[in-house]
């Protein structure tokens, strides 16, 4: 039996759809090994956003109201007070930048162990819990078990599917928040939030990306948004295009920065380093797109359009439109 | 000023996709690969430097130490960090594979209680394990305030701006040292550490510093001194414990070579059924 506590993550007053994988890790949990799970809703308007998250399954929805931006310092002493007194034996977050900052914080509190950003889990015979998690850029897995009382757990988005609605309504309930001495030492300054009108990058079914190829800014724009706009698709990037101001750098792809698993990838002027491969090949379809045949990228690509991307890709934008107009 | 910026080295991330599994798979075996700074710490080591000195002029105002938790012979990439520019190491012996987040994290704290650093300064995480926990657990130990993902940090006086690299864009905060910063790939930017000694003006090439033959002649007499767990009170208990290891299956299909953008289209459309 366990006792899950899903730990929420909260944006401009709503519930980021990154939580609806950690729960779906709480509920396959208890299904393979019996118990149930909670959710803790913390943040600013946290009441508000915890009637959202009772449609899920749990058996609670705990919500602690704490004003002003994120920061680690005030969050984490309530998250361990509750696991406590709740005696939750498992803590899960989605392995977002929020997950991953806030999670083993919360750890070090009750000296638990953390396995950090798992692809999977499954249940032993000897009922332990066993973690899979890609390591060195993905080229590994590591099966691992947590051998403290509580376990604290961050999932990668892309391999825990969102979950969805279920009929009844979990109650919910207020719980204290714990302040603790360090927080007087963090002020929260800003949040500069890249607005965006196209999908997530974490949760589009295709994905159009561009590398140090496309040269600037302007080109980066220029070229790969009209072919986004007629995929509908989410535009990601290398680092190498961010690095040199071509892209935001909240679009990047890879070991270090989003992972994403779309039905399509379209790698565009992307030589496919290992670190870019680690954030792209579990996608179902990849394309290249590259003057050089023998680039990285070809050991994943499904397809391989050898050919100079500034001549391609409005091509491509143009060939797609036509074939968007013949099916409408 | 001191800073203090923890090490680990790892092998050679740039060939990752060649690490093995021995053959009970109870080991990842990196053969022949030479070991390297993990990158983010290398950022780190950098980051530091930026911060302890006048950029244009080279002039430093303040000691800069690293510690690394390895074998014997890791020693070897710690000389390369003190050939950058650190002034001393701390070495705890130890093999990696006796080590997880957690022991890490406890030894480091009891580093920074004997050496009372004004700033802990990180790598965001190892490319090895790609674990992304210790900086975390670290400051939690010490009750420090915490800015991971750092893109860009600015000193004024007793407190620290960081730019952390969040999944939405940008988070800043303002900070009182002492505190623990783990830093991301764009602190290493021209313009991201500012120290308020080193002219606005200057401009920091975008990467790491090279290693100067002069540099590694001056690490040669830099001192590393040893600490053990035990000294430093840290129970080598593991609380993540690895099992076996695997290579994950390759993707299945071997790449189709298209001539034409409409042949592409068309495959797209008809064959993979993504369009
Ligand atoms: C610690 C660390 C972490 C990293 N994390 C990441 C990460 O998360 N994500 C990431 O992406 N990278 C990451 N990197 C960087 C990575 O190693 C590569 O440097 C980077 O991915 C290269 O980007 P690129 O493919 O755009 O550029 P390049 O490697 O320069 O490739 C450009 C490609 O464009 C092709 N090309 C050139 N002109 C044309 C044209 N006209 N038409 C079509 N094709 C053309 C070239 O043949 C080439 O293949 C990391 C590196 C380190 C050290
Ligand atoms: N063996 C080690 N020795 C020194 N520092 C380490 C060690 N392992 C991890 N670290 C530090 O902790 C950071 C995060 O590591 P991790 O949480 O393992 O991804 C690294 O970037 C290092 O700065």
């Amino acid at each position: 039996m366990v006792q899950v506590l899903v730990v929420a993550e909260l944006l401009d007053r709503a519930l980021r759809k990154t939580t609806l994988s950690a729960i779906t890790f709480a509920r396959q949990l208890n299904e393979s090994k019996g118990g149930v799970f909670d959710v803790l809703v913390i943040g600013e308007g946290a009441e508000a956003v915890a009637h959202l998250a009772t449609r899920y399954g749990a058996r609670k929805v705990f919500w602690a109201e704490i004003p002003g931006g994120y920061v680690a310092e005030r969050y984490a002493p309530t998250v361990a007070q509750l696991v406590q007194s709740q005696g939750h034996n498992v803590v899960v977050a989605t392995a977002s930048t929020y997950g991953k900052d806030l999670l083993p914080r919360v750890a070090a509190r009750f000296g638990a162990g953390v396995a950090s950003d798992i692809a999977g889990f499954s249940v032993e015979s000897d009922g332990s819990i066993v973690y899979r998690r890609p390591m060195y850029a993905g080229n590994i897995y590591g099966y691992c078990t947590i051998d403290t009382p509580i376990h604290v757990v961050s999932v990668r988005q892309t391999e825990f599917e969102a979950a969805a609605e279920v009929g009844s309504e979990s109650p919910i309930e207020a719980v204290e928040v714990i302040q603790d001495e360090v927080a007087r030492r963090v002020e929260y300054v800003s949040l500069e939030a890249q607005k965006r009108e196209r999908p997530e990058l974490a949760e589009a079914e295709i994905v159009v990306s561009g590398g140090r190829a496309l040269k600037s800014a302007e080109n980066f724009k220029r070229l790969l948004e009209p072919l986004a706009d007629v995929l509908g698709a989410a535009i990601g990037a290398s680092r190498a295009a961010c690095d040199a101001g071509y892209a935001p750098n909240d679009l990047q792809v890879g070991q270090t920065g989003k992972v994403v698993a779309p039905k399509l990838y379209i790698a565009i002027g992307i030589s496919g380093a290992i670190q870019h491969l680690a954030g792209m090949k579990g996608s179902k379809v990849i394309v290249a797109i590259n003057t050089n045949k023998d680039a990285p990228i070809a050991a994943v690509a499904d397809y391989f359009l050898v050919a100079d991307l500034f001549k391609a890709v409005p091509e491509l934008t143009e060939e797609l439109k036509r074939l968007k107009s013949a099916q409408a | 000023m001191k800073i203090l910026v923890p090490i680990k080295r790892v092998a050679d991330p740039n060939n990752a996709n060649k690490m093995k599994v021995s053959p009970d798979g109870k080991r990842v075996v990196s053969g022949d690969l030479p070991w390297a700074i993990n990158p983010f710490d290398e950022y780190a080591l950098e980051a530091g430097l930026r911060l302890l000195e006048n950029g244009a002029t080279g002039e430093r105002f303040g000691e800069l130490v690293i510690v690394t938790l390895g074998p014997e012979d890791v020693q070897t990439t710690m000389r390369q960090a003190l050939a950058m520019g650190a002034d001393r190491g701390i070495h705890i012996p130890i093999d990696e594979e006796k080590l997880d987040a957690m022991i890490v994290a406890q030894a480091l704290a009891a580093v920074v209680r004997l050496e009372a650093p004004d700033l802990v300064l990180m790598g965001k995480q190892a490319v090895d394990g790609d674990s992304n926990n210790v900086g975390q657990m670290l400051a939690e130990f010490l009750g420090w305030p915490m800015a991971t993902f750092a893109m860009s940090i600015a000193l004024e006086g007793k407190q620290i701006v960081v730019g952390r690299e969040v999944d939405t864009g940008v988070l800043t905060l303002r900070i009182e040292l002492p505190a623990v910063v783990t830093v991301d790939l764009r602190i290493v930017l021209s313009k991201s550490v500012r120290n308020g000694k080193t002219p606005e003006s200057h401009a920091y090439p975008d990467d790491v510093r090279h290693i100067s033959v002069k540099g590694i002649m001056a690490a040669k007499k830099k001192p590393i001194a040893t600490k053990t767990l035990e000294e430093l009170g840290v129970q080598p208990n593991l609380s993540v414990r690895y099992l076996r290891f695997e290579v994950p299956p390759a993707r299945s299909g071997s790449t189709r070579y298209v001539e034409s953008v409409s042949e592409l289209v068309r495959l797209l459309h008809t064959e993979a059924k993504v369009i």
